[in-house]
């Protein structure tokens, strides 16, 4: 680990007991505003009575979203002011929402990832890979290994570009606008080879069940060395624009403190747990694929502010390109998906030969494969935290209920306690170190 | 399909590693409290189930009845490599509410509002029981499978066609 995930100026307020009380509370001292919309209207709209209060003249509802520059999409924030000071706010979301649990019930397992793909568009292959990996379960199948150490690569990369693309954005609204053009310049390199393997930029419907959709192209290595020799440079003058400047951390340090048990109890996971620091990742300690066959760090901060949730995924993209060095060296041979005639249609050379081997292609991408009844729970380690699928079969070929739990959608609850007591000022930074991506937290 | 097992006096099913409990309704606070009790730190997801279209499902055990919603909610622990478990309690269509799990994983308060806002299950108790992804006036709860898959009106469709 480097010295700038050791964040943190010595006099950055740490909370001084470790207690969560402040998330239970539901009076007027709760960080919360708890309005529905037509409520927060009324207020916003009648200055002539405000809300009680002792200093009830100065306080004033204030909506900000949900088209604003710095809210990342369409998140609207309902904030109660009180001069420049934010006491209680409320994240009001559903503007991207397009109902993607229910269409999910009327696609194929097959068509599954194309529609889950499109809700992290910033991370679309961890979603594939949950639910890639819940129907995996329930069929009951393995995947060989080099579909799962392809996964893996092309997750790692994913999360690289994600945090890459959290560097633009983060330094985008904290008025570091030359960061913006750097972290997308970088993301862009990442998103290259993505064409080159998936082809599509985003949105790959690369993973699905039973392995990914093709194998990796001739010398893939070598565009992999590339980005290895690239990438790490830049991140170094990352750190000499962002990490070691003044203005940078002041605008960030001790800003949006979160304690380690108020993050538990939010059930809030990914970068902003660890920056309490407190290390979970379920990568390390819930292995999947084959995250126990390589050697990486978990990178955790110690102050819960929003410069470790800056450092954190900084280091993060160095994370996961030493993960990616490891598995160019151990990726095996072999198939790239699943040999299992149920899920994975014949080869083409057979379709000629073989009258059975052509019905079963055409009932694989009509009807679609049939999954046993049952219910499970697959998680991943998004770069937003813990993506889960919930998926129920009821033994057809289509999922019966098909639930995603977004880390976006979760991680905003702190969106209210992080801004407490701050400037609005401070509520941009608060924001972008959240780095919510709208198209999870809505669906 | 049930072994028998009972956890937290309530029964258990262990299917490919997943440990579930199924609580009744009336044990729902307290099965958590004892979750939590015993080192469960994390309420990780709460979502729910309509399984109207589907009521002949086997994979419940003998002991529990059939209902037509399902509120699955799913529970970690960060001890020893972290342990996780679901809980599946069975809601009535007739009284289709749950008290709110608010005071004990107040993390769960934006779920509770989506499962609200789209199956329509009410939580007692919850201290902002709004709806969360759809308008506020929005009539219905679109996660309900006898609300129909939307369509884009097209042209012509349902017009007569000569053949």
């Amino acid at each position: 680990m480097s010295d700038v995930a050791t964040s943190g100026l010595d006099d950055a307020p740490v909370s001084d007991s470790d207690s969560a009380e402040r998330i239970f509370r539901l009076d007027e001292t709760s960080a919360v505003l708890r309005l529905s919309e037509a409520e927060a209207a009324a207020l916003a709209g009648n200055s002539e009575d405000p809300p009680s209060g002792d200093s009830a003249d100065q306080r004033m509802i204030l909506n900000m979203g949900p088209s604003h520059p710095s809210t990342h999409g369409v998140l609207r924030l309902i904030l109660e002011m009180e001069g420049e000071t934010v006491l209680r706010s409320k994240p009001v979301i559903g503007y991207l929402h397009t109902g993607m649990e229910k269409t999910a019930e009327d696609l194929t397992y097959l068509q599954g990832p194309t529609n889950v793909t499109r809700m992290d568009y910033a991370a679309p292959l961890f979603s594939e890979l949950a639910f890639s990996m819940a129907v995996e379960q329930l069929l009951g199948i393995e995947v060989p290994p080099r579909a799962t150490w392809i996964r893996m690569l092309m997750c790692e990369l994913n999360r690289a570009a994600s945090h890459l693309l959290f560097q633009a954005t983060n330094g985008m609204d904290l008025g570091a606008v030359s960061m913006m053009i750097y972290g997308w310049r970088e993301r862009e390199e990442v998103l290259r080879f993505f064409e080159k393997v998936t082809g599509l930029r985003m949105n790959h419907n690369y993973i699905r069940p039973g392995g990914v959709a093709a194998d990796l192209p001739d010398g893939w290595q070598k565009d992999i060395h590339r980005l290895l020799e690239l990438i790490p440079p830049r991140l170094d003058e990352y750190d000499k624009l962002l990490t070691g400047q003044p203005i940078f951390r002041k605008r960030l340090q001790g800003v949006g403190v979160l304690t380690p048990a108020e993050a538990l109890a939010l059930s809030t996971t990914g970068p902003i747990l660890r920056s309490t620091g407190y290390a979970w990742d379920l990568r390390r300690d819930q292995p999947y694929l084959a995250y126990d066959q390589v050697e990486f760090d978990v990178i955790v901060g110690t102050h819960g502010d929003a410069f470790d949730r800056y450092a954190i995924r900084l280091n993060e993209i160095r994370e996961s390109l030493r993960i990616v060095e490891q598995i160019v060296d151990l990726m095996p041979d072999g198939d790239y998906r699943t040999q299992d005639k149920k899920v994975t249609p014949p080869p083409r050379a057979r379709i000629n030969e073989s009258m059975e081997a052509l019905i079963h292609h055409f009932k694989i991408f009509t009807e679609g494969f049939h999954v046993p009844e049952g219910e499970t729970y697959a998680a991943v380690e998004s770069p937003r935290g813990e993506l889960g699928c919930y998926m129920v079969s009821d033994g057809g070929p289509k999922p019966y209920r098909m639930h995603i739990r977004g880390p976006s959608f979760v991680n905003l609850q702190t969106l209210p306690h992080l801004m407490e007591g701050g400037l609005i000022a401070d509520g941009v930074a608060v924001v972008s170190s959240v780095d919510p991506i709208m198209g999870e937290v809505d669906r | 399909m049930s072994d028998g097992t009972v956890l937290y006096g309530v029964p258990v099913v262990e299917t490919a590693g997943q440990v579930v409990l199924h609580p009744r309704v009336d044990q729902w606070l307290e099965t958590v409290s004892a979750l939590k009790a015993d080192g469960f730190c994390m309420a990780i997801d709460l979502t729910a189930v309509d399984y109207s279209a589907h009521p002949g499902r086997t994979n419940l055990p003998d002991d529990v009845n059939p209902e037509r919603f399902e509120v699955v909610a799913s529970f970690i622990s960060h001890v020893d490599g972290g342990r996780r478990v679901r809980l599946r309690v069975q809601v009535p269509e007739g009284d289709p509410s749950l008290p709110s799990l608010f005071n004990i994983f107040p993390g769960t308060e934006a779920m509770e509002r989506e499962v609200w806002d789209l199956l329509g299950i009410a939580f007692d108790g919850h201290p902002d029981h709004t709806r969360i992804l759809m308008p506020e006036d929005w009539v219905g709860h679109p996660l309900r499978r006898d609300v129909p898959m939307g369509r884009i009106p097209v042209q012509f469709k349902d017009s007569p066609v000569s053949r």
